[in-house]
């Protein structure tokens, strides 16, 4: 007896052990981790997880990791911010943010990447790997070193050194391909079939690997003591993140430990590479996007595979989705920074930013209690950022040059204290 | 000649990773069509829903989808490479 019965096949429901594998033999299907739910909920209580470790491994018993071992830098177990100067701002009463841009590699990838790193320890491979242009890749760097295992990481040849950096200094094999991120992906899924003894983890063991996303949701229940909010706002990329979190909330309220998840999920993805988006604004197919040009690079995928099952959750949970302009998206990373303290990279703020545009649309309600998944660090994306921040004057250090400098505020000041000396 | 690789997702119907085609200049839906009566239904049924590509299945030609070439009647030279691959994105 155990948690995991195996895989089973999202769109046929063909059933195969818990292997190296993601696809359907029958239909080419994406396999889903089937879990023995009786099992879990007879292994599982809130006090058990209230003792377990300040990391998404106090949800161990909900993830599909069998074997002790694990590839643990310490993701997950964030605030989540009660956000009442942004809440202010948009009009909303109760406004929560996970904040992911704080995990060891500065993503929430770093909550997946534990999870694929960990089973693929299990499965005792010679190697990992992906596909990615940022916070996957230094995900997988991170944790493989940690793990001792050699990594191979796929990039589109044009991305520039500075957003490698931090992939680079993990020491992983970093492949640079000619072309696109669509171009290294399938490269990668071609050399993770000849090399079936590889765990590549957005690849042959994503079936793992997405689970790790759950724990978003978990981690926002638990710290709403238990409470499940009224709705979430998450970035939309491949559709995976999202229909992971709904997984997430769904498996809560069927073991017991929330009494009921009636959460409405929306999501937001940029203007200029919008498939999801797009087809729940018009109740439409998800139509690949084959050129795009977009700040949010995190978010850049034309062909989400996920695309088909984020927009049924969003649809069925009677959530929306926006698609904010790339001015929109940076405006919102500045709004978030000062009114929160949170410096996010673009997908953080094309979230904020479809969260403003469907509280605008009337799509969320001022007096509903939402979360906003923030998911990586702005100081990821500085070059992007550079454009709409302008450089500080240069003063001579004098106290009255500082004065001269800051005068047109001091004036208001002024104004608002002679009355009070005159009494 | 054709070079076809497939996923080792279609292994226990082709029983190969990978065949070739003496087929000269010709077209995606021409090479499938071949396939299929060297595979049988089964291939056929994986690849193809009433004679569209099945929405997790990518075919490429020389390392492009078909989806943004002209679909099933992509042209294939009699020297290209296609790849038949499930559909997997996001990183």
């Amino acid at each position: 007896m155990s948690r995991v019965i195996g895989l089973k096949c999202r769109e046929c429901g063909a059933e195969y052990p818990a292997v190296i594998q993601n696809t359907c033999y029958e239909c080419f299907g994406p396999l889903e981790v089937n879990y023995d739910w009786d099992y879990i909920a007879d292994h599982t209580s809130k006090e058990k997880i209230a003792a377990g470790p300040k990391s998404i491994w106090r949800y161990a018993d909900l993830l599909p990791v069998e074997s002790g071992k694990r590839v643990d830098l310490g993701a997950g177990f964030n605030t989540l911010h009660r956000a009442e100067r942004l809440g202010a701002a948009l009009g909303l009463d109760e406004l929560y943010i996970l904040d992911e841009s704080v995990n060891p590699t500065n993503s929430f990838k770093d909550r997946v990447t534990s999870v694929a790193l960990s089973k693929a320890l299990e499965f005792n491979v010679k190697a990992v790997g992906c596909a990615s242009t940022g916070n996957l890749a230094a995900a997988v760097g991170a944790h493989a070193a940690k793990a001792g295992l050699p990594a191979y990481i796929f990039i589109p040849g044009t991305i520039e050194l500075g957003k490698i950096v931090q992939m680079l200094i993990y020491g992983p094999r970093v492949i640079a391909v000619e072309g696109t991120y669509d171009d290294a992906n399938r490269l990668a899924s071609e050399v993770a079939d000849s090399h079936p003894d590889w765990a590549f983890v957005n690849i042959n063991i994503r079936p793992y690997y997405t689970e790790g996303s759950k724990t978003l949701a978990y981690e926002t229940a638990e710290q709403l003591g238990w409470q499940t909010p009224d709705h979430i706002v998450a970035p939309l990329a491949s559709g995976a993140l999202l229909c992971a979190i709904a997984r997430g909330y769904r498996e809560l309220e069927r073991i017991g430990l929330v009494d009921k998840a009636e959460v409405k999920f929306s999501g937001s993805q940029p203007l200029n590479c919008s498939p999801i988006a797009t087809a729940v604004q018009n109740n439409s197919e998800v139509v690949p996007v084959r050129n795009f040009e977009t700040v949010a690079h995190s978010l850049a995928i034309g062909n989400p595979a996920d695309g088909y099952y984020a927009k049924k959750a969003i649809l069925d949970s009677g959530g929306y989705a926006a698609s904010p302009t790339d001015g929109e998206i940076i405006e919102a990373i500045h709004l978030l920074a000062r009114t929160e303290g949170i410096f996010t990279e673009p997908a953080g703020g094309t979230t904020v930013a479809g969260l403003k545009k469907l509280v605008e649309s009337g799509h969320i309600q001022p007096d509903e209690r939402i979360v906003v998944y923030v998911t990586g660090n702005g100081l990821k994306a500085q070059d992007t950022l550079l454009k709409s921040l302008q450089r500080p004057p240069v003063i001579k250090p004098m106290l009255s040059e500082f004065e001269r400098l800051i005068e047109p505020r001091l004036d208001i000041h002024r104004q608002e204290v002679a009355p009070l000396a005159r009494t | 000649m054709v070079k076809i690789r497939f996923s080792s997702a279609l292994s226990n119907v082709t029983h190969a990773r990978e065949t070739t085609l003496d087929i000269g200049d010709t077209t995606v839906k021409a090479v499938l069509d071949k396939l299929v009566e060297q595979y049988g239904a089964d291939f056929e049924r994986r690849i193809l829903d009433k004679g569209e590509v099945r929405r997790f299945v990518n075919l490429y030609v020389n390392g492009e989808d078909i989806r943004h070439l002209n679909g099933l009647n992509s042209a294939v030279k009699g020297t290209d490479e296609i790849s038949i691959l499930p559909a997997v994105s996001g990183g």
